[in-house]
């Protein structure tokens, strides 16, 4: 049995169904991450695991427990919210103390708990301050403190870093992630950035219009997205449409040109329009070896990104994106020159779902 | 900073002082002439005899009893109208915003309110003494329905009661347009956040909620205060002279120098300056303090 | 865990109630003055006043001359401020606040004893500068809404660029001002100018101890002597009252849509 165990999760507001047959298996000490963009459920999803939101339908159960009916403060979780949510008329001190407070812990003992959670954040200094003398990713390590000085069993951050200066959501993520390591706490994650999403994760579950594309480790979501939703979401891809020619040889045909896929198609016949994915860094220019496909087309765009090239590439009826390092001592293709595109049979994906 | 000044100077409000300060100067000029002396005399008058002497004298006369008794029944009507109008408007404004009631409600009070805290003065009067008057619809109403003789339980409209339920009128909506915006402000994670840390409603209030709200509220109460205070028309028309407010005998001591000593006057006029002035800045301070935490 | 409404609503229809029933009792009782029959005979006979229709037209006439007043003394102080002397914003706001600090009946008084005969600026001498002095008093007593509201509206629109955007094009002050400010804050100065219009309408301290024929000591003169009338008359104050709010609402729904801020 798992630690978390969400089974046919439902929610309805009136008519409109925003979170639909959603389940999920949690092991202990497992970060996982609920991926997707705005509207698709994931934050309705953690607030009715925090009790915030009362299911329509289906289970959550923590460590063996129904929690279902139980009020937020008695599922023994700890929530992290987007915009810090410190409460303003207390110190630092006095907003991690809060739950310690409430629960009636002595003085002293409240003191010693506070000491450890400031340093653990890194603000042992900052005590007194009150929330607005802070800059935002203190105050938003503050709220991360207040959550866990109370040792809850699950921590739920609601897109933490969302409001953050890019640079300080890089650090602060990496400092998220060793501290739960560190404690070994249960944590749920939500966020609509694929970066965050695939750096800090276990496990990522994508999300689009409530449901749940696709559960995998970050490996898996990135390097193998079962459905188009989940493709275009997570990183940049080509996306093409293809015709099956023999789906068990894992044979098609794109643009006119035979290719093929390193697996058999599955649940799909000879004459089936299918989409297939290719990332933009699988791509490469040149001849290909025995292993790989080559398809000729003519350069329509050079583009610097600094590191990285980025060609954009004209096949007979679609175009390829390919990004290749940016080594000054390779000459780069012109605009309007003819080029072979290849690839390696593993890195074209045929996705689930309508072509 | 140190740049040539001549270069600039013929510019409009470029750099140089002078310039800039033309800009402004007919609204200082407006401001001097008809708020700043007007007061200003009446203050320098509190301190001087008839002839131009300074004096305390003025000052001193001013706890005769029935200028205290002016003051008094100013400030209690003034409070009381105050207060009640604070709790009522608090407990509107909080059922508006966060009641969880049909969306329609809160634009409606919100333009019922700006439409009747303007609503003061001379009709308002009318209003009241149509309504609870001796002749008015619920005095009727209570005495045919019910049998209820309103006024034989000493009830009187052109009394303290009456002239405080009458200013209620405008002052429950100025509340309610005061506080809303800072009720907006107590967001609905400090909340949930008290909440998954195992608070109770009570306590979210006790250690949040009211400890966030309380400068708003208090200063709020000031302005509502102020605003009763200074309010002539509205028992004028009500009461005519029989109410002994500071407002009221001030109005008669302009008309006839009911004090027999002009100077006297003056003092009334400042203590008057001085009790809104204390309200008000008491006001804007609190409001400095809550504005702080609504980042 | 669903809210109970029960005691938001109770709220609602006790404040509704509190603030409907002295409205539902005037209009009732402005309506009882034909024995046995209700008839809009009060307002036939507050309408077809003589000193009605010149107290109330002296009072609207009062109302644009000061709103005229208002606008061109605080769109330009506000706009200057904003532009070339923010360190004199605390200044300037709370010069614009002591209306609210000093009583009114206090104002008025200090004019009397100002710009009476014997001083160096007799304005309570003739009509007409007694008419103006009203205004000034006006102004004054409208000052906080009308800087607070053209201030807002300053605060929406990006002041320095539009500025130098017309200067850079070869525009002269009076026009920035007039074609480029004004019409960029045309709701903000309406509002302003609705909101003074209420207050002004219905002003009782300022005209009667300025000894004017204003509206508000003529509905106080019909109150002390007439019965039926000044119920009529409240009626129609809250008419102009609401007509005043309502068209503020407007402009403001306007500008709402045109720039989300």
């Amino acid at each position: 049995m798992s630690f978390i165990d969400i089974h046919g999760l439902k929610k309805s507001f009136g008519p409109v169904t925003v979170v639909h047959d959603f389940h999920l298996a949690v092991e202990r000490g497992e970060f996982v991450s609920f991926l997707g963009p705005s509207g698709c459920g994931k934050t309705t999803i953690l607030r009715m695991i925090a009790g915030f939101e009362t299911a329509t339908a289906g289970s959550i159960a923590i460590d063996g427990k129904q929690v279902a009916h139980l009020p937020p403060a008695k599922r023994d979780v700890g929530m992290v919210f987007q915009a810090y949510a410190l409460f303003p008329n207390m110190t630092v001190a006095q907003n991690i103390a809060f739950g310690l407070r409430v629960a009636k812990k002595s003085a002293a003992e409240i003191r010693t708990r506070v000491g450890e959670m400031l340093d653990l954040i890194k603000l042992p200094d900052l005590g007194d301050r009150y929330p607005y003398q802070l800059s935002g990713g203190q105050q938003q390590r503050v709220a991360l403190a207040r959550a866990i000085a109370v040792k809850p069993q699950v921590l739920l951050l609601d897109e933490p870093l969302s409001a953050l200066d890019a640079k300080i959501r890089v650090s602060l993520r990496e400092e998220i992630r060793a501290l739960q390591k560190d404690l070994g706490i249960t944590t749920i994650f939500v966020t609509h950035d694929q970066e965050e999403a695939l750096s800090m994760s276990d496990r990522i579950v994508v999300l689009n219009e409530g449901r749940a594309e696709q559960v995998g480790s970050p490996f898996e979501v990135y390097n193998f997205p079962r459905t188009r939703f989940v493709a275009s979401f997570v990183g940049t891809l080509n996306l093409m449409t293809a015709v099956v020619v023999d789906a068990a040889a894992g044979r098609l045909t794109l643009d006119g040109r035979d290719v093929a896929t390193a697996k058999p198609i599955v649940g799909r016949r000879a004459g089936d329009t299918v989409t297939v994915a290719l990332r933009p860094e699988a791509v490469n220019l040149g001849d290909g070896t025995a292993r790989s496909d080559t398809l000729p087309g003519v350069v329509e765009d050079v583009a610097f990104l600094g590191a990285v090239v980025r060609i954009r590439v004209r096949l007979d009826a679609q175009t390829v994106t390919l990004d290749t390092f940016n080594q000054p001592s390779v000459a780069l293709p012109k605009q309007g020159e003819a080029v072979k595109l290849t690839f390696a049979r593993e890195d074209l994906l045929v996705l689930d779902g309508d072509a | 900073m140190s740049e040539p000044s001549t270069a600039t100077a013929h510019r409009p409000g470029g750099s140089g002082l002078p310039w800039a300060w033309f800009g402004v100067a007919p609204f200082f000029l407006f401001a001097v002439l008809f708020l700043i002396l007007p007061t200003a005399f009446l203050i320098v008058g509190a301190f001087q005899t008839a002839d131009g002497e300074f004096t305390l004298a003025n000052i001193r006369d001013l706890t005769h009893p029935s200028i205290v008794a002016a003051y008094r029944i100013s400030i209690e009507i003034s409070a009381a109208s105050a207060i009640g109008g604070a709790i009522v408007g608090a407990l509107l404004a909080y059922a508006a915003v966060g009641g969880g009631l049909p969306s329609w409600i809160r634009p409606t009070l919100m333009t019922f309110s700006g439409v009747a805290s303007n609503f003061a003065g001379v009709p308002l009067a009318f209003a009241f003494l149509a309504t609870l008057g001796r002749t008015g619809l619920v005095t009727w109403a209570l005495s045919n329905w019910l049998g209820f003789n309103l006024y034989a339980t000493g009830f009187n409209l052109l009394s303290f009661l009456g002239l405080t339920l009458t200013y209620l009128y405008f002052q429950i909506p100025l509340m309610v347009l005061i506080l809303t915006p800072a009720l907006d402000g107590l967001k609905k994670e400090w909340r949930e956040a008290s909440q998954i840390l195992g608070a109770s409603t009570f306590q979210y209030w006790r250690w949040i909620g009211l400890p966030v709200l309380w400068p708003s509220l208090l200063g709020a109460t000031l302005l509502l205060f102020a605003n009763a205070f200074g309010a002539v028309a509205t028992a004028y028309a009500l009461t005519g002279s029989s109410l002994n407010i500071v407002t009221i005998l001030l109005y008669a001591q302009i008309r006839g120098d009911v004090l027999h000593n002009q100077n006297l006057g003056y003092a009334l006029a400042l203590g008057m300056i001085l009790i809104t002035g204390v309200s008000n800045v008491a006001y804007i301070w609190l409001r400095g303090r809550a504005e702080r935490w609504s980042r | 865990m669903k809210k109970s409404t029960f005691g938001p609503w109770l709220a609602m229809i006790l404040g509704a109630a509190y603030f409907l029933i002295p409205l539902i009792g005037t209009l009732e009782f402005s309506m009882r003055m034909k024995r046995g029959e209700y008839s809009f005979e009060a307002y036939k006979v507050v309408l077809g006043d003589p000193r009605f229709q010149e107290s109330f037209s002296y009072s609207v006439v009062l109302a644009l001359v000061t709103i005229a007043i208002g606008v061109l003394l605080v769109v330009p102080t506000a706009y200057w401020v904003q532009l070339r002397l923010p360190k004199l914003r605390p200044v300037v706001e709370f010069v614009t606040l002591l209306p609210l600090v000093i009583p009114a009946i206090v104002i008025v008084f200090g004019y009397l004893r100002m710009y009476n005969s014997q001083s160096w600026l007799p304005l309570t001498d003739s009509r007409r500068g007694t008419d103006l002095l009203l205004a000034f008093g006006y102004v004054t007593l409208a000052l906080p809404y009308m800087y607070r509201s053209v201030d807002t509206g300053l605060r929406a629109i990006d002041v320095r660029t539009l500025t130098e955007a017309a200067e850079s094009l070869g525009a002269g002050w009076a026009t920035i001002l007039f074609k480029v400010i004004f019409p960029n804050i045309r709701s903000a100065i309406l509002s302003g100018a609705f909101l003074t219009f209420a207050i002004v309408i219905g002003e009782f301290t300022f005209a009667a101890l300025l000894d004017r024929p204003a509206f508000g000591p003529y509905l106080q003169l019909v109150g002390a002597n007439r019965a039926y009338e000044p119920a009529a008359l409240a009626i129609i104050a809250f008419v102009v009252t609401w007509a005043c709010m309502g068209l503020i609402q407007v402009f403001g729904a306007a500008r709402g849509t045109g720039s989300k801020s």
